[in-house]
């Protein structure tokens, strides 16, 4: 029971787990990471995999506006009044971590409009390592980088290597094309993240975004009492 | 109740959605006549004195205890442009979840009870500032320091211009900031006894104009 | 009319009603010194009146006056015979010229007049005032235009205020000119266009089926208001292409 709760319209505090009904919300996860390292890919395949089993929506927080969320709507992955774009003003980062606002009123807009929901993936714009998820937005924060951003990033580490509750090595695919040691990889990663999760991926292959999606699940299971 | 609560309020850090806004300096910046440090300045004094003392003299009032959803209504009466209609309340309602975590209130529970979907920023800024026992003449210099400080970040970020140069921009600014703070004040006086058509309505074609420009772009990097 | 040392004061006054016959009747058409008032052949259930100017001005210190009161079901349509232009005066101060509007259920009005020039040294500051009721219509244009060909302005300032069912449905100020507050010329209000406009509609209908806000071509808009009205703005580098946009503007509203 959270004591902390208000009643009043609109949800007042951001990480209260429960809506101004008293019901509880969507569980919120954030996906991060670096330009072109496949956060939309494997925001789509996860709508794909849950959208049967699960009442989900997405909020993308594009670097130019809807680009991202044009892309969500393109593929269809799922329909368009369950995916919001939140313009950032240049600035990916602030938008998900120092000034939340924004992404909480899209969050909340998509519970009233067309929940209840289950899930909400809260996509952000690609900027760099450093940028994380506040914990006022979201519950659980995946970090994706893919092996052609080079090899050495786990190494490298960084708040969102670091930190995430899930870190996804995205497009293993093309580690022989573009001379990156997955190996390497997830030892470093396992050294920065200690017990923290990795997860080695192809899109491309046949099991794709499974073990993300059964992360997921996973994370749904613990939030849902 | 502390004065300095208005460092906190009229902090650009201050989490209420500012920094996804330039004040309609992204489109000035696409028509070309935003070109660097010195068209900026005319670009940040010509807002100070139109839509910036409006939104002064609208937060002040507030301050004083004219009822919001008046205020409210004269705010839209101001803003011709649907664009600037929408980001205002976009914005009020970002600034009402962040003053309700600062400075707990039923008034701003009660405002935003009544406006869901947010205010016009600038009551919101108005009912913040009293919430935090700030005095009328603080909130009307906070809105006239928004109504510069934001296009002049966002330029920096839009043209690559120069941090410092921006800066000054704000800086030679200050003493007409002075005197929009004064004249504001004045008017949400003359608005508790006269009523709203008191306030002063000035108003820039070309931030209207350009806010509907803006908003039918299909790729930008601000909200508006 | 009266002229103390200071300037002259007019005050020039129409009412408009239904005739009772599906026609509209003009019981009250006064003139007043330079503002005068021409009745002229209208059609069909709307009558026509000509603002004639019979001299020169505003000057500094006159204070003009223009009334016209439109009563349930009447349709007027007024127009000017030549544009209005602010002219420096012997006297220092500003000259004031204002004009009210009313109009009542049902009624109708299509304000039209010609440009008002801001030459250079005057000082003007102009206010229209319309109290619309809740079923009137209403079209409305005002075209500034900031000095004479090559001129510097003068100082003008304006101000237009609809209320329509006794709620303020637009308040706007615009001050432009030597004196003017900063940034007036700058890239946010005028950026160097000597000409600058308005039209505004108001129809009951808006109320329900709002227009759309788009741009018209790259200094003009057309967007709805919170209310039951639509407003052009539109700034051009002159007189006639300012005309230009809002011919265009009020032909596209009333297609």
């Amino acid at each position: 029971m959270h004591l902390d709760h208000h009643h009043d319209t609109p949800a007042a505090l951001s990480a209260d787990a429960h809506r101004p009904d008293g019901t509880r919300r969507a569980l919120r996860i954030g996906l991060g990471g670096p330009v072109g390292s496949g956060k939309t890919a494997t925001v789509a395949a996860l709508c794909r995999a849950l959208r049967d089993e699960l009442s989900l929506a997405v909020v993308t927080n594009d670097i130019y506006t809807r680009e991202d969320a044009e892309f969500l709507l393109r593929e269809a992955v799922l329909p368009p009044e369950r995916i919001t774009a939140v313009e950032t003003g240049a600035c990916p980062h602030t938008a998900i971590r120092d000034d939340i606002s924004a992404n909480l009123e899209a969050v909340e807009d998509l519970e009233d409009e067309v929940g209840p929901l289950d899930l909400i993936l809260v996509e952000s714009g690609g900027d760099n390592l450093t940028a994380t998820f506040s914990k006022g937005l979201v519950d659980a924060q995946i970090f994706v980088i893919d092996v052609a951003g080079g090899d050495d990033i786990p190494r490298k580490g960084g708040p969102g290597v670091t930190t995430a509750d899930l870190l996804i090595v995205n497009k293993t695919d093309l580690a022989p094309y573009v001379g990156s040691d997955l190996a390497r990889m997830a030892a470093d990663a396992k050294a920065q993240r200690a017990e923290l999760p990795v997860v080695l991926q192809s899109l491309r292959s046949e099991a794709g975004v499974t073990d993300v999606a059964d992360w997921v699940r996973a994370q749904l299971a613990a939030w849902t009492p | 109740m502390s004065r300095a609560a208005l460092l906190v309020l009229a902090d650009g850090r201050f989490p209420a959605g500012g920094h996804a806004h330039s004040g309609g300096a992204e489109a000035a910046v696409k028509a070309g006549r935003i070109t660097g440090a010195d068209s900026l300045e005319s670009f940040c004094r010509g807002r100070l004195h139109t839509a910036g003392l409006v939104s002064s003299a609208l937060a002040a009032s507030a301050v004083l205890g004219v009822d919001p959803r008046l205020l409210d209504e004269a705010a839209d009466a101001r803003t011709p442009s649907p664009a600037l209609r929408t980001a205002a309340r976009k914005l009020g309602r970002q600034l009402m979840r962040a003053a309700r975590a600062s400075w707990p209130s039923t008034e701003l529970d009660a405002l935003a009870r009544e406006f869901p979907k947010g205010a016009h920023q600038p009551v919101v800024l108005g009912l913040a500032a009293r919430a935090a026992g700030l005095e009328a003449v603080d909130a009307a210099y906070c809105a006239a320091y928004e109504s510069v400080s934001g296009p002049s970040s966002a330029t920096v970020r839009l043209l690559s211009l120069d941090p410092f140069d921006a800066t000054g921009v704000l800086a030679r600014l200050s003493p007409e900031l002075d005197r929009i703070a004064d004249r504001a004040l004045e008017a949400a006086r003359r608005v508790a006894d006269e009523g709203v058509d008191a306030l002063p309505s000035a108003s820039a074609p070309l931030l209207e104009i350009g806010a509907e420009a803006h908003a039918a772009w299909p790729v930008r990097l601000f909200a508006s | 009319m009266t002229a103390p040392g200071a300037g002259v004061r007019a005050t020039a006054r129409l009412v408009a009603r239904d005739d009772g016959r599906g026609g509209t009747a003009l019981p009250v058409l006064e003139s007043d010194g330079p503002l005068a008032l021409r009745r002229t052949r209208g059609s069909g259930t709307e009558a026509r009146v000509m603002l004639v100017g019979a001299m020169s001005g505003p000057l500094g210190g006159d204070h003009f006056t223009v009334e016209a009161d439109i009563r349930e079901g009447a349709r007027l349509r007024l127009g000017s015979a030549a544009a209005t232009i602010a002219l420096p005066g012997q006297t220092k101060g500003e000259a004031r010229y204002d004009v009210r509007l009313t109009v009542a259920d049902d009624g109708e009005l299509h304000w039209l007049p010609e440009q008002l020039i801001s030459a250079g040294g005057s000082d003007l500051y102009v206010t229209t005032r319309i109290d619309l009721g809740a079923t009137s219509r209403l079209v409305l244009r005002e075209e500034q235009v900031l000095g004479r060909a090559g001129e510097e302005p003068g100082r003008l300032s304006s101000r237009l205020v609809l209320r329509v069912a006794g709620r303020t449905v637009l308040d706007q100020e615009l001050a432009c000119g030597p004196g003017a507050p900063g940034g007036w010329d700058g890239p946010a209000v005028l950026a160097g266009h000597r000409a600058v406009g308005q039209l505004l509609v108001v129809r009951p209908e808006f109320a329900d089926k709002p227009v759309t806000a788009q741009m018209l071509g790259e200094s003009a808009t057309v967007v709805p208001l919170a209310g039951p009205a639509a407003l052009v703005t539109a700034v051009a580098p002159d007189a006639l292409l300012l005309r230009r946009v809002l011919d265009e503007a009020l032909a596209t509203l009333s297609a």
